[in-house]
């Protein structure tokens, strides 16, 4: 280690310990992530250790790692911290194509002092040898983390070409005897935050577009009321408190209404509302149960749970078509809990076939449907924001955990919970 | 070799936990930013759930002990405890829970209070849907009273849909402990 690197260590070494004391109480709500298959197409890549990355508490290869793996996407080439290259020059790229890989992500940590530490990585392929990304950034010690899943993000855009997931977040509910918390985290559960803590049920935590407020409904009054929750600032309001139950909201994708569902008429019916709370209007007209409605990526259309038939099915119904809905299942006699994919063209939602509940996928333009999940209880898929996976919530051995499957390959994630049950996930948006 | 572009990205010195936007001060087209997750207020709402003792009198006796008690708070505490248990998949309130309803009517109507009919369902499948069949048996319920001459100002139907299981796993008995609504007077 060089003389002018030496003073800074152990002032960053420190000054982490210091954040990671703080941390300590949040760590024993992580969740934990554990991946489980994988595609037989993924690509392989080599993640080499950064040089100058041991002093670091915390590791930003293994986040990168973790967070490409749990894609099923990729493939990651065993790498040692002997591999560490400093610069491009060093790449010797005929010999990772022997080992097996078609890319290779490298890169170096130095001081800068002050705290603050230079991060410097590439994404190479290797045959033929082409450098698909070359980044630098400063850094506190604090953004570590959004360092690891920013750059992670990164190098799944260069190496696939589509829009990457790492930096965003999801929210889900836990309950821990008579306490229930909303809680917000990573997409791959860690540094978990706890947005909303009560003595009764929560449920159906949705986020608005731009990822800066929660809507979810709260059973602290004796019944379910929606309330909007701005997450920096905690200041959060009742939008719905009509007689009767209020619930499902969901956010139009432009941010400025949402859909809820409202018993005044004296059952469960879609309504839509401004997101300041007025104008509420009715959408969907039935004398059934119409429930869990959600909009479609343009704003134009709404999926919703409607059992007008005699048993739950989904319907989808334009917003300036009139009442006319059109049913979209006809297998089984139990499909709830739709979601529209971020492209509009699938459908994920449960199905309930021989007492188990499964997540499926619908193809709207084919009609096809097929399963994702593969446990019993399986139940709230919700999307990544670029489509790829789908978090859902399942059932182990009588503990609520909660699964992220992708939607190409046949890969899970499990995100194990350490504690409690965690339930009613929902993956919110890209980060702004 | 192609090269892509070359981004610098500065970190705005240790700000406070509510983390910072690194501005890019090199770069060469187009700047990226390290995306900084913001720390959440966390909000504590405590509610309480109303107190619960079981009723000395049988959900059949529940009219007539409703309508010879001394006073309200002795009326009511005959009512604790009772709710009204459904079939599998329904919301008709059978004959053999007609009493409780009986009860509760007798109560409403003689001291013209407001009533909460919360119902509720098994553990099994989606919340927002079970809330929604929960609903159903709570408006149920409703209406039965609404036939033993309850005003509809009177009562107002909710759900908690699966979400207060009275009975905790899957058995057939805790099931059949859950599909039920409760009434909640205000304290």
């Amino acid at each position: 280690m060089s003389a002018t690197v030496s003073g800074f260590w152990p002032r960053l070494f420190a000054l982490l310990l210091l954040s990671m004391t703080a941390a300590a109480n949040l760590a024993r709500a992580d969740l934990s992530v554990e991946v489980i298959g994988g595609g037989s197409n993924r690509y392989p890549v080599a993640i080499v250790p950064l040089q100058g990355e041991s002093l670091l508490p915390e590791a930003i290869t293994a986040t990168v790692k973790s967070d490409l793996a749990m894609t099923g996407a990729f493939s990651l080439l065993e790498t040692a911290a002997g591999d560490a290259l400093a610069a491009p020059a060093q790449l010797n790229a005929a010999a990772w194509q022997q080992r097996g890989a078609r890319a290779v992500v490298y890169g170096k940590l130095v001081s800068l002092g002050g705290g603050r530490v230079r991060l410097t990585f590439w994404a190479d392929t290797v045959s033929p040898r082409e450098q698909k990304l070359s980044a630098e950034f400063d850094l506190a010690p604090e953004q570590l983390r959004d360092m690891a899943h920013r750059m992670a993000d990164m190098v799944y855009e260069a190496l696939l070409g589509e829009k990457s997931l790492f930096s965003s977040r999801i929210a889900y509910i836990t309950q821990s005897g008579k306490e229930y918390r909303l809680q917000i985290a990573d997409m791959d559960g860690r540094r978990a935050q706890t947005v909303l803590r009560s003595r009764l049920p929560i449920m159906s935590p949705a986020w608005s577009p731009d990822g800066t407020r929660l809507a979810y409904v709260s059973f602290e009054q004796q019944k379910p009321v929606i309330y909007v929750q701005d997450l920096v600032s905690g200041q959060r309001r009742v939008l719905a408190n009509f007689r009767g139950s209020n619930s499902a909201p969901v956010w139009s994708p432009d941010g400025r209404r949402l859909a809820v569902v409202l018993t005044t008429s004296g059952n469960s019916q879609v309504y839509l509302i401004n997101a300041d709370g007025g104008g509420v209007q009715r959408f969907s007209y039935s004398d059934a149960i119409d429930t869990e409605p959600a909009f479609s990526p343009d704003g134009r259309q709404i999926v919703f749970v409607s059992d007008r038939s005699g048993s739950p099915q989904l319907y989808v119904q334009a917003l300036d078509g009139g009442r006319n809905a059109r049913r979209v299942t006809f297998e089984g006699n139990y499909n709830v809990s739709p979601t529209f994919s971020p492209d509009g063209r699938q459908i994920a939602y449960v199905r309930r076939e021989g007492g188990r509940f499964k997540v499926m996928l619908l193809d709207l333009a084919s009609g096809d449907n097929r399963l994702i999940s593969n446990s019993a209880f399986d139940e709230s898929p919700s999307f990544a924001p670029n489509g790829k996976m789908v978090l859902y919530a399942s059932e182990e051995g009588g503990r609520s955990v909660l699964y992220a499957a992708a939607t190409a390959y046949p890969g899970r994630v499990r995100l194990g919970t350490l504690g409690g049950q965690v339930q009613d996930p929902a993956w919110g948006p890209f980060n702004p | 070799m192609k090269q892509s572009p070359f981004i610098v990205a500065i970190a705005a010195a240790l700000l406070a936990a509510c983390a910072s936007t690194p501005a890019p001060v090199v770069s060469n087209p187009p700047a990226a930013t390290v995306p900084s997750t913001p720390s959440v207020a966390t909000v504590d709402v405590t509610g309480s759930e109303p107190a619960l003792q079981g009723s000395k009198v049988s959900a059949a006796q529940l009219a007539a002990a409703v309508k010879a008690a001394p006073d309200q708070r002795s009326a009511q505490a005959l009512l604790n405890g009772h709710s009204v248990y459904f079939d599998f998949d329904q919301s008709v309130v059978k004959d053999d829970q007609r009493g409780v309803v009986e009860g509760n009517a007798a109560f409403l109507n003689r001291f013209s209070s407001k009533v909460l009919v919360q119902g509720n369902t098994d553990a099994r499948g989606s919340r927002e849907y079970n809330l929604a069949l929960g609903q159903r048996r709570a408006e149920s319920v409703k209406q039965s009273l609404e036939v033993l001459g309850v005003k509809p100002a009177q009562i107002e139907a909710v759900s908690f849909g699966k979400e207060k299981p009275r009975a905790e796993g899957d058995s057939e008995a805790a099931n059949a402990e859950n599909r039920r609504a409760d009434f909640v007077y205000p304290q």
